[in-house]
């Protein structure tokens, strides 16, 4: 493996992990609010959060793009109070991914979440335990399975994330370049044969991933 | 045990289960059919249902009481629920799920049992250490029972504690209940179907039909004993 193919692979999947990692709380957070609470506008956070699912990811990336651009709501106040500039750089990498890969881990933990017997919850809150001590305790380890399934599925998403990213973060050669935009450039170029290493690797990658995640889910009802 | 139930009111799917009681046996049993809101009655009092009204008391301490709006919530209630299908934690061993209640703060002027005798009253000792998917319908619910004890609860709720277990299992378990009633003396509410349970544990019976108790008194006066069989039956009113 060349230098460069290297750290194309290391960089996409450390955005892939850290995207991850910064959509676990609150993709943790939403699939249990959606199993087990009743709330004003629970539909439409629960379509809010399906969207990236059937809009087109280049959409969902223009959007990001107005809203973290210097111009944008969030970019601007970002860009003004903290000095933190999103857009085109590896940041905005790790939030089109997240973005892209939240409903996967959402939709998964809720089931997950679901499948525990609210009856033992309960038990547990008599034993003495208050509400955050039996999700810690009780209601995550029992879900663990469906949610850690759901984090590989969102990481095996976000490692092939493509509209999105190249909307908001562009391919910037050594600084935004993950491996589908650089499958996408290589063929451009005409440099097949490197694509396809890609391609393999993006592939093997994926398929590990996936196999992982259904493996968990198979044997999510603990 | 001074349990007041005043002037109880809780909406259910198709009735209201509506009760104004003041009960002090040691064992108390909820007798009726199916979706008489005896269930719903036990999940009041843990604190796991709101009703629309009614005051809730336990041994002098208000538990419910919407009108000065005092809902204590189950954790600090001292109440102690045994459901139906035992629901032991399946990712604890046994050991881990008898002392769950081990690491929180106590809610109970009782003292705690020692862990040890429940142990061995229960006979759960060659138990410990197996996970909850290795034991038998009998094992789980002698766990579930040791489990609530070893929490020191003022007042213990049995749902139907063998109706999922069958009649050889059952005649196991029995000796198990009659055991805790009369070791440890925590008064309980028992919810069951079976008259013979009624008779054997407890000290007096409420019928509900349809949200109401519509009788009340002591087992040997509200059930006799089948012509046919050695089963217990209700007496008709």
């Amino acid at each position: 493996m060349t230098s460069e193919i290297w750290q194309v692979t290391w960089f996409t999947t450390w955005v892939a992990a850290a995207s991850t990692l910064f959509i676990l709380p609150p993709g943790i957070a939403l699939g249990w609010l959606l199993a087990r609470r009743q709330w004003p506008g629970k539909s439409i956070v629960e379509t809010l959060v399906a969207l990236p699912l059937v809009v087109p990811p280049v959409a969902t990336g223009l959007i990001l793009l107005k809203l973290l651009g210097r111009r944008g709501m969030i970019g601007n106040w970002l860009e003004t109070n903290l000095g933190i500039e999103i857009v085109f750089t590896w940041k905005a990498v790790v939030v089109a991914t997240a973005v892209m890969s939240l409903p996967l881990l959402v939709r998964t933990a809720r089931v997950a979440f679901e499948a525990v017997s609210p009856r033992v919850e309960q038990v547990a809150r008599t034993l003495g335990a208050g509400p955050w001590r039996v999700f810690w305790t009780i209601t995550l380890p029992l879900a663990r399975r469906g949610v850690i399934a759901g984090a590989v599925l969102a990481f095996a998403r976000a490692l092939g994330e493509f509209g999105a990213t190249i909307m908001v973060a562009g391919f910037i050669p050594g600084k935004t370049e993950t491996l589908s935009l650089s499958i996408y450039h290589l063929v451009q170029l005409g440099h097949d044969a490197q694509a396809l290493v890609l391609l393999g690797i993006s592939v093997t990658l994926a398929f590990g991933a996936v196999w992982f995640s259904e493996r968990l889910q198979r044997g999510a009802a603990v | 045990m001074n349990l007041e139930i005043s002037n109880l009111r809780l909406p259910l799917a198709t009735f209201a289960l509506e009760l104004d009681a003041h009960l002090e046996a040691r064992v108390t049993g909820l007798f009726g059919p199916s979706g008489s809101g005896k269930t719903s009655l036990l999940e009041t009092i843990a604190g796991l249902r709101r009703p629309a009204s009614g005051r809730i008391c336990l041994d002098g301490e208000v538990l419910t009481d919407p009108v000065t709006h005092i809902f204590r919530p189950p954790e600090k209630r001292g109440v102690g629920f045994v459901p139906q299908d035992s629901s032991l934690f399946a990712h604890l061993s046994v050991k881990e799920n008898l002392c769950y209640s081990q690491r929180m703060p106590a809610h109970t002027a009782r003292p705690t049992p020692s862990y040890d005798h429940v142990v061995d009253v229960l006979q759960i000792g060659p138990l410990v250490s197996r996970r909850i998917g290795m034991l038998s319908g009998g094992e789980r619910q002698r766990v579930a029972f040791g489990r609530a004890l070893l929490a020191a609860p003022q007042l213990l709720l049995l749902d139907e504690p063998l109706a999922s277990l069958d009649t050889d299992l059952k005649d196991q378990i029995m000796p198990y209940l009659i055991l805790i009633r009369d070791e440890f003396k925590i008064p309980m509410l028992l919810v069951s179907h079976s008259a013979d349970e009624m008779v054997a544990l407890c000290d007096e019976v409420l019928i509900f039909e349809a949200g109401r108790c519509r009788r009340r008194g002591k087992p040997s006066d509200l059930f006799v004993a089948s012509p046919k069989s050695h089963h217990m039956l209700a007496k008709l009113p």
